[in-house]
């Protein structure tokens, strides 16, 4: 209330640049505050925010998968009035019915980063083309062998709920890498004698050691790793290395954390894809002050069902006819 | 003068059918022990031989379906590693469970720890040794904190670690910035903190010193609660806190000695986890806590605390690593192992129960 309260203050001062901007209210909600890509999502929001005079509240969930708390906070953004609501949502069909009626209330909802299920349950997405992501470093991945069929492709996804990010990283590495993917929504129902495995790593550093030695116990002939984060990467690095493999094996990677640019730097990472959290999360109040002001509601990128904000293959080992950047380069823009 | 010739004064004529009577003093009806009861009592006078057996049997199972790649000296061990940081929490919780409590926050003291440790030495440039000193005081104090609030603010152990678990995640957060201590930072800054992920080769078998600290963990606790007064305290309190206290135990100081050691260990788990993981991660061991208590459920130790050995947990540990690596490596999906780590909790508690209900 006091923010409301604040908020509405604020509007009053700034009636005299624009009346649109008064009172205007939106809401970020993010699947925790812990993970340093939602940090850094909120940072940019509120940045963002606060240049263009917008009250911005912001609500996380405890744990990832904390569905009760932000449906909570989406009933907190109708009650106080949000012209729009920033959401990560920790279940893509859980959330759909409160969501419904925040539209309803007139709200614009955008989605970050997860899209929910099916994608216009929110008005749009600003999302990571994680499937193009995965594409490009099962791309680097290929043309860095050069004969790949002598490939032994260990695959660390991150758990057993297949979500999408996992499903849509993993399938979209094997395709770039060239392996036929069959079912673009499951995980490891391929059929191709080079993939040694699938194991799980929940995301950490802890889980991809451990994922690693189960796949190198399967094969310890493994030549290229793919992970789901940079993470369970560095677990991976780590489980090669006490046995003596770590030159043996590429390893790839998604995120563009800064410490998994570091280890691209230090050639612990052979490439990573890096995503952008704050221009999610930027984009998607400048979409909102939009809305404020005549109605616009925000495009989909063509040929994709969301607003695609981007997505950049890191290494220091470029390839011909890959776009890439640099680690230094990539350290400049990393998050976290 | 007394007559001696006097015959032996008999019963009146009603009692003299006495005679022919049963002279035994008392007896108790006696039958032959069926096979399954003489099993019931000898488990029930070895309680570790339940997750032993176990243990044996699901290694020669898997060895038989996932063959040789799992049944390899260097498998094996490698289950040693991977269980080690798990069984040494087990280890804290095993103690805090013999006093019939429960402890929620055994994986959560430990990583903050290891954070607090990991920000001195690698960040701060406090030097490793005194990182590490501060990070076992940092563990036996939030014991202690425990101990407190079971003791003398006397709320039940789930209370009190439930608050305390969330409160020292909270911290590990706020002091990492969730954000992970990359192996490569550690190595040219601390290289003493992953002492533990050093490699002893013997053939194909690779122990770590990790591991090998998990096993004198749990020989040195066997020896404190059996061979020590101390150790047979601890049973007692958990057996019947009242009766310990009216025979002369001063149960309250001993179960703070008890969450304060549990808490040593945390932090001495958070040291051996550093060199196991490699980095120093805040979102890691999220769900230690149950799997600690899965490792001293399946290892036999009864939540009502005052029976079972340390041992067991050790045992309970493996098993949960063999399955996990025998499962893995016969290809099932990873969502059946965590079904058959259910089914296994499920049937080591009934089995408790069971050896519970021993008869004579």
């Amino acid at each position: 209330m006091q923010k409301l309260m604040l908020g509405t203050a604020l509007g009053l001062g700034v009636m005299a640049g624009g009346a649109y901007a008064e009172g205007t209210t939106a809401c970020l909600i993010t699947k925790t505050d812990t993970n340093p890509f939602f940090v850094k999502m909120k940072e940019g929001a509120s940045a963002k925010a606060a240049e263009m005079g917008i009250t911005l509240n912001t609500y996380a969930g405890k744990i990832d998968g904390d569905v009760e708390t932000q449906v909570a906070a989406v009933e907190s953004c109708i009650a106080a009035g949000a012209k729009g609501i920033l959401i990560t949502p920790s279940d893509s069909r859980a959330l759909a019915p409160v969501v419904g009626k925040a539209r309803e209330a007139g709200a614009l909802v955008i989605a970050l980063d997860t899209p929910f299920e099916p994608a216009d349950v929110a008005d749009a997405t600003f999302a990571t083309d994680n499937f193009l992501a995965g594409e490009l470093i099962g791309k680097w991945a290929a043309a860095k062998m050069g004969d790949t069929s002598t490939a032994k492709i260990a695959l660390l996804d991150l758990n057993a709920s297949e979500i999408s990010v996992d499903y849509l990283r993993d399938n979209g590495f094997l395709q770039g890498f060239g392996v036929d993917i069959k079912d673009p929504k499951d995980i490891g129902d391929e059929d191709d004698p080079r993939i040694v495995g699938n194991d799980v790593t929940n995301g950490n550093e802890e889980g991809g050691r451990t994922a690693m030695e189960n796949l190198l116990q399967k094969d310890s002939g493994v030549n290229v790793v793919y992970t789901i984060n940079e993470p369970a990467a560095a677990g991976a690095y780590e489980a090669l290395k006490a046995v003596g493999l770590e030159s043996q094996a590429l390893i790839v990677s998604v995120d563009g954390g800064c410490p998994g640019v570091q280890n691209v730097k230090e050639g612990v990472i052979g490439a990573t894809s890096m995503q952008f959290p704050l221009l999610m999360a930027s984009k998607g109040i400048e979409a909102i002050s939009a809305f404020a002001a005549d109605g616009t509601k925000p495009q989909n990128t063509e040929g994709l069902d969301f607003f695609n904000t981007g997505v950049e293959l890191v290494t220091d080992q470029p390839i011909e006819g890959i776009p890439s950047i640099t680690s230094e380069e990539a350290l400049q823009k990393c998050w976290g | 003068m007394t007559d001696t010739s006097q015959p032996p004064r008999k019963g009146q004529d009603f009692e003299q059918v006495l005679d022919k009577s049963d002279t035994r003093v008392a007896s108790f009806e006696t039958r032959a022990k069926s096979p399954v009861e003489r099993l019931q009592h000898l488990l029930h006078g070895n309680p570790t031989l339940v997750p032993v057996i176990v243990l044996l049997v699901s290694i020669a199972a898997f060895g038989v379906i996932a063959g040789g790649k799992f049944f390899s000296a260097f498998n094996l061990t490698l289950i040693m590693q991977q269980v080690s940081i798990i069984g040494i929490l087990a280890a804290a919780q095993t103690l805090i469970i013999l006093t019939a409590g429960i402890d929620l926050s055994v994986a959560a003291i430990m990583v903050l720890m290891a954070v607090i440790a990991g920000n001195l030495a690698v960040y701060s440039g406090v030097p490793s040794g005194i990182a590490l000193l501060i990070a076992f005081a940092g563990g036996a104090g939030a014991g202690l904190m425990n101990g407190f609030l079971v003791t003398k603010i006397k709320l039940p152990p789930f209370i009190s670690t439930l608050g305390t678990w969330s409160i020292f995640y909270a911290l590990n957060l706020w002091l990492s910035g969730a954000q992970s201590i990359r192996s490569q930072d550690i190595d040219a800054n601390a290289p003493l903190l992953k002492l533990f992920g050093e490699t002893i080769a013997i053939g194909s078998a690779r122990l770590t010193y990790g591991s090998l600290l998990m096993v004198l963990i749990f020989l040195v606790l066997w020896y404190m609660l059996n061979k020590t007064a101390w150790g047979r305290h601890v049973y007692a309190v958990g057996d019947d806190k009242d009766a310990a206290e009216l025979a002369g135990i001063r149960t309250d100081r001993t179960l703070l000695s008890v969450y304060a050691l549990s808490g040593l260990i945390c932090a001495i788990a958070a040291w051996a986890s550093i060199g196991r993981v490699g980095s120093i991660s805040p979102q890691a061991f999220y769900d230690g806590n149950l799997q600690s208590i899965t490792a001293v459920v399946i290892g036999g130790i009864s939540l009502f605390g005052g029976r079972g050995s340390i041992l067991g947990a050790l045992f309970g540990a493996l098993i949960v690593g063999v399955f996990q690596s025998g499962l893995r490596l016969a290809g099932v999906d990873v969502l059946w192992q965590v079904f058959a780590i259910g089914w296994l909790i499920i049937l080591a508690v009934a089995i408790d129960q069971w050896i519970r209900k021993v008869s004579a």
